[in-house]
């Protein structure tokens, strides 16, 4: 028989079984977690399934965060935070506040996820793990109820894809770009049940928390887990983030014949900065394509791009500049710990300086919530990961999707434009080193 | 299961997400029948005020992608809709379906059917039937171990079995 995926490794080793792509197996869940959206309904999911007796299987890994509405902007979410606070309380689950953060940003930063966890979050974008080598993904609130209450769940060991990329980055070309790319490539259904696999020298050489970008978006393409082989990056990264010791198994990698459903294989050099236009993700086009788009507004933030290194991109780009006349900068850090970071290193003071509305750790208007929707005809360039129509607000506004780097040049500009066009130092060290939160 | 009463089929398009379905601002509920007042809200706002117990949605290619809320399929539920057919869905979708007792066909044949048809499903036999054109679609048959929780009702009622906690 041939090798296995990691993926076939991960679900090997939690479901006690040999398994191969196209099985079903009952596997151990590692670590979960439940926000102030989805967790109202996993909990009910929990309580309808336990019936007298009621305990989560494993306290220590059931997490929730309060960040999608937070801090609440109605009386409803108001309420879902406290059903969220009560029942964390009660069964003794772990549980954030409004101003923690996002709760892939939070999960990560707090230590919860080691390279080769299996990890379900009632959240789509729970693929974002895989960034550390685990196999992460989204369910639903049925899934996650389900699981507190016995600690596992049903799973069809997905098919892998894999996107290798040699060689180096060429300057303004970041994660983000290549997975607008790869989304652009294979379509937005171009990865449905798969596991969308990152491999080759210039991904291996990427931060953390450019890995996390790739295993974020892995989901616009239909993905159910995105990952990139966790490494001795994966190890340092979670000793001085999360003050968390790991050590990595040397058979946690892919095989080399493993079987794949496919392989896109990518020269670094040939990338050039992507832009998704709207209303879907897989709208990717070299930046060249869109540059001089008007637009009324500028996102920075979102589990995708609200990390410190992001917005620290966008400050060395606008500092001692202002943003556009006629254009809105909205910076969200993803976690209350990138913010403290922002405020320590005069990030968050630059930002202010030059026009932009900085707000507290959340999710922001990523999903049309609050604190910043688009109204009709807006154009809006955003760090996120999804433009749908409606996505951040109306029907008829319009949502462009890019990197850190490409929203700086654009909020200096008001027009898309490219970041290759602005000189700052240290982008370059933005692609390879992470900066870290504070401790 | 025969979901054998014909019933209208409501038809959309290709990649119809989940902020669509039921867009991110009503999601603050967690009732079905609330979120089915919400359903389409902005992308078809006739649909929650007309659809009744008993019919069908219809889609193309990859239905429900987007985010994982569970919303989405309750504000069907919640409509009284008996089941969805469509040519493709996305993942986690197609899983709140199967977890929540909501049947879901895979029907390469969806885009034959027009909005305003009657339609019936049969999910023992894969068939989709078209009682307007009087043609039958077939729907590709679930893998056993999807075909067992559908069977069950779910994914609580095999949990509850599970756990024993099962009235
Ligand atoms: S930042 Fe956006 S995509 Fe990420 S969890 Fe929040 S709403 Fe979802």
């Amino acid at each position: 028989m041939t090798g296995k995926t990691i993926t076939e490794k991960i679900l090997s080793d939690h479901s006690g079984e040999d398994v191969r792509a196209g099985d079903y197996v009952e596997a151990r869940v590692d670590e979960m977690i439940g926000h102030d959206v989805t967790g109202p309904l996993a909990i009910d999911a929990f309580e309808d399934v336990t019936g007298e007796d009621r305990e989560l299987a494993a306290p220590d890994s059931t997490v929730f965060t309060i960040d999608h509405h937070a801090p609440a902007d109605g009386v409803k979410a108001a309420n879902n935070h406290n059903i969220v606070r009560a029942f964390a309380e009660k069964y003794g689950a772990h549980q954030y506040e409004i101003n923690d953060g996002i709760c892939h940003q939070v999960m990560i930063e707090e230590g919860f996820v080691e390279p080769g966890d299996l990890v379900v979050g009632a959240d789509s974008h729970s693929t974002t793990y895989g960034g550390l080598g685990a196999f992460g993904t989204g369910v639903g609130s049925t899934d996650l109820g389900t699981t507190f209450a016995t600690g596992e769940l049903w799973f069809r060991v997905p098919e892998t894809i894999r996107f290798e990329v040699h060689g180096d980055l060429p300057k303004g070309v970041y994660a983000k770009d290549l997975i607008l790319k790869f989304i652009g490539d294979v379509g937005f259904d171009g990865a449905t049940y798969k596991t969308a696999e990152y491999a080759g020298s210039a991904i291996a050489d990427l931060p953390i928390h450019q890995r996390l970008v790739l295993a974020n978006m892995a989901i616009e393409m239909g993905g159910k887990a995105g990952i990139v082989e966790p490494d001795d990056r994966v190890v340092d990264y979670l000793e001085h983030q999360a003050d968390l010791e790991v050590s990595i198994d040397p058979d946690l990698a892919s095989d080399d014949d493993a079987t794949y459903e496919a392989v896109h294989s990518y020269e670094g050099a040939d990338l050039e900065p992507q832009v998704a236009k709207p209303s879907n993700p897989e709208n990717a086009v070299g930046v060249d394509d869109v540059v001089g788009i008007d637009v009324d507004q500028v996102f920075v933030g979102t589990c995708t791009n609200g990390r410190y290194e992001d917005i620290r991109v966008v400050a060395d780009a606008l500092e001692g500049e202002q943003v556009a006349p006629g254009t809105r900068l909205i910076v969200v850090p993803a976690s209350g710990a990138v913010y403290e970071k922002c405020l320590e290193t005069g990030v968050l003071e630059a930002l202010v300086a030059a026009g932009a509305t900085f707000q507290s750790a959340g999710c922001g208007p990523c999903a049309g919530y609050h604190q910043g929707v688009l109204g009709d005809d807006d154009v809006c360039l955003a760090t996120a990961n999804r433009n749908f129509p409606g996505r951040e607000g109306s029907m008829d506004s319009r949502v462009y999707l890019a990197s850190p780097a490409t929203a700086a040049a654009t909020a200096l500009y008001g027009e898309i434009t490219d970041p290759r066009e602005i000189e700052t130092e240290r982008y370059d060290d933005h692609a390879t080193a992470d900066l870290g939160v504070v401790r | 299961m025969s979901l054998d009463e014909p019933g209208r089929a409501w038809v959309f398009g290709d990649d119809i997400d989940t902020d669509q379905i039921t867009p991110s601002r009503f999601i603050v509920s967690t009732d079905p029948e609330e979120l089915a007042t919400h359903a389409f809200n902005d992308l078809r706002p006739e649909f929650s005020a007309n659809v009744s117990e008993g019919e069908f949605l219809v889609a193309g290619e990859n239905f429900g992608g987007g985010s994982s809320r569970e919303h989405a399929p309750l504000s069907l539920i919640g409509a009284g809709v008996d089941g969805v057919v469509a040519q493709s869905f996305a993942r986690i979708f197609f899983r709140n379906a199967i977890n929540l007792g909501l049947p879901v066909m895979i029907c390469p044949d969806a885009d034959r059917i027009d909005d305003g048809d009657e339609i019936s499903l049969d999910l023992d036999a894969g068939v989709v039937h078209n009682h307007e054109t009087d043609e039958a679609y077939d729907a590709e048959p679930l893998p056993p171990f999807l075909q067992e929780l559908v069977d069950e009702g779910g994914l609580k009622p095999y949990t509850k079995r599970k756990l024993g906690t099962a009235d």
